[in-house]
């Protein structure tokens, strides 16, 4: 090795490169994990039929219900399988999207952090990309359809302000839900087996959204549907939906609020993360 | 313009300490304690220090990797946590225990993806890479997944991820940790005609002394979040006494030991057969001749000081080294 390393630098140093170039980067990084799970083609079947079950079984359960009861908390069948639909589109899609951020302390562990942290991209979206579980896109498709069949039986007044919201609800539902994963696995910079906790909000979330509000009482209620912000998921937008006035007594405006929540909730996620990224210790050597 | 400049950088880590049945308390740890430094462009710069004694801590505080607790920290002009995705532009970084690359995929899929991450121009991208293929020897392994490559063929390709897009400083944290001897000279051969192009600033940390010895003329020694040392590795040497050694062989025994000046005896071996003088003030060829003129000589060889031994009393003792020793295991 006679040569000097002369790697050409011939580009100035430190001139900004174009911000397009930043989705063509991400774009990159999901090819690659399209890729990397094509590699093992035969568990990404599996996996992609099984991550359904689950989410049958969300629907069954309130079907069962309906089995020994006409009414829940004051709503139909009907009317209740517009809230587990736009529970289940919303819940499966951010899990598809946002969800592997409860894989948060691994990363710590594995060093893949640190590898994330030195490249010129936003940290955030680096893992969420690099780990993507795309087999669960089963799953956010069986919550989809979910939704399309409870909106289409429901026998729904359709103005132009209803299809907005039956388009914008699922989407604003969506951000919400990742907002929720985003926040709770930031603890874990904090607090490494943050994952129980964790746990108990999202999926204790998504469980609370998959039923009228009025199912439940007292402090839990308060806390999980306005205090958190739970009940415009799916309780809200559906009462708006339907035209139905609110039995706990919010005005008809709460029912269109749900994409200012997600927006609210999603400033709220941001900030966490941002804060606990400024935290984090990394691990030894 | 120096493209490194820390000034008093600190890092505490609060750690909680079992005090009692339930009770913890907390504990502030300071594992980079006020570090000054100072880096040039192109400069090769070791630095080096026992386990825990911030050496990562202070490389991951550089990279904008965490967030220092107090001090001033700017490299190529930015800081490096506020100005982390621009910094990263300019920078590479090879942590030898962790890895940049797509584990599942072929190594060439991962300099693909990294171009794209880091936005270089495809003309720019691929000469790069055709360097890099050629020095590291990369071309019998480019297709095939990381995860089934060997740990010298990986940190070959992490070396290449890290240099892809034309770094102005390059950080290495343990480069050569686990590697055998052939891929160990083929990364300080690849690191030390990097350096030696001169336009790659290098910052090293190393538990192989032999990394420093082949490629930095710098050398900073942290020990306990300090820094102990910061100068050339002579520099080192002549700051804790340790010299060069004439070894000479004799056909026979002398009666008694020999006094040379500027050139004191540190031991006897063989039964007086070998006598190892250690070169102060007198030079080699002076000793050699006054050993010719005292008895046969069948052997004479002269031994660089060991720098491992320097560190490892710079590493043992807390006030620092006294002011002349010799070898491990002295005897006279």
């Amino acid at each position: 090795m006679a040569e000097p390393v002369a790697l050409p630098r011939q580009r100035p140093p430190g001139r900004p490169r174009p911000r397009s170039g930043r989705l063509a980067a991400y774009r990159a990084l999901l090819g690659a994990q399209a890729r990397s799970q094509a590699a093992y083609r035969t568990s990404f079947v599996v996996d992609l039929v099984g991550n359904v079950g689950a989410t049958v079984f969300d629907v069954v359960t309130v079907l069962v219900i309906f089995g020994v009861t006409r009414e829940l908390g004051g709503f139909t069948l009907r009317e209740t399988l517009v809230m587990v639909g736009l529970s289940t589109a919303a819940f499966a899609t951010a899990d598809l999207l946002v969800g592997n951020i409860e894989r948060l302390p691994r990363y710590v562990r594995t060093g893949l952090f640190d590898a994330v942290l030195v490249r010129p991209l936003g940290a955030l979206p680096q893992l969420l990309l690099m780990d993507l579980p795309l087999r669960k896109v089963s799953r956010a498709l069986f919550g989809l359809a979910v939704l399309v069949v409870a909106v289409g039986s429901a026998g729904i007044d359709w103005t132009p302000g209803r299809v907005a919201l039956v388009l914008l609800a699922p989407l604003a539902g969506v951000v919400f839900f990742g907002s929720v994963f985003v926040a709770t696995a930031t603890v874990s910079f904090y607090w490494t087996e943050s994952g129980e906790l964790a746990n108990s909000v999202t999926y204790g979330g998504r469980d609370f959204t998959s039923y009228p509000v009025t199912v439940f009482d007292g402090w839990f209620r308060a806390v999980f549907a306005y205090g958190m912000g739970f009940a415009f998921v799916s309780y809200q937008p559906a009462l708006a939906l339907l035209g139905r006035a609110d039995p706990l007594g919010l005005p008809a405006w709460a029912g269109w609020a749900a994409p200012a929540v997600a927006l609210v909730a999603a400033a709220l996620a941001a900030t966490a993360w941002r804060v606990g990224v400024r935290h984090y210790r990394s691990t030894g050597s | 313009m120096s493209v490194i400049e820390a000034r008093n950088l600190r890092k505490e880590f609060t750690v909680r300490v079992r005090a009692g049945r339930l009770r913890r308390e907390k504990r502030s740890v300071g594992a980079v304690d006020g570090i000054d430094l100072l880096v040039a462009r192109g400069e090769m710069l070791g630095y080096i220090g026992p386990n825990g004694a911030g050496k990562s801590t202070t490389l991951k505080m550089l990279t904008g990797v965490l967030t220092p607790t107090s001090g001033e920290v700017r490299v190529c002009g930015l800081r490096p946590v506020p100005e982390r995705t621009r910094l990263a532009l300019r920078i590479g970084v090879v942590f030898g225990q962790r890895s940049q690359l797509w584990w599942d995929l072929p190594l060439r899929d991962s300099f693909d993806l990294l171009r794209h991450v880091y936005r270089v121009p495809a003309a720019e991208h691929a000469a790069r890479l055709r360097r890099c293929r050629d020095l590291l020897d990369l071309d019998g392994f480019l297709d095939t997944p990381v995860r089934q490559l060997s740990l010298g063929q990986r940190m070959r390709g992490e070396l290449t991820a890290a240099l892809l897009h034309g770094p102005e400083v390059l950080f290495l944290d343990e480069p050569t940790i686990g590697l055998d001897v052939v891929s160990k000279q083929a990364v300080r051969g690849f690191l030390g005609e990097l350096g030696r192009a001169g336009d790659t600033t290098l910052v090293l940390t190393t538990h192989d002394l032999a990394d420093i010895e082949r490629l930095c003329r710098r050398l900073v020694v942290v020990d306990h979040g300090r820094v102990v040392h910061d100068g050339t590795i002579a520099a080192l040497h002549d700051r804790y006494g340790s010299r060069r050694l004439v070894v000479a062989d004799l056909d026979a025994a002398l009666p008694e030991p020999p006094e040379l000046p500027g050139a004191p005896l540190r031991r006897v071996e063989a039964e007086g057969h070998r006598l190892v003088f250690a070169l102060e003030s007198a030079g080699a060829a002076e000793v050699v001749a006054a050993l010719a003129g005292l008895a046969s000589l069948r052997d004479i060889s002269i031994v660089e000081p060991d720098i491992e031994e320097v560190v490892a009393r710079l590493y043992a003792g807390p006030g620092g080294l006294p002011e002349t020793f010799g070898r491990a295991g002295i005897t006279s």
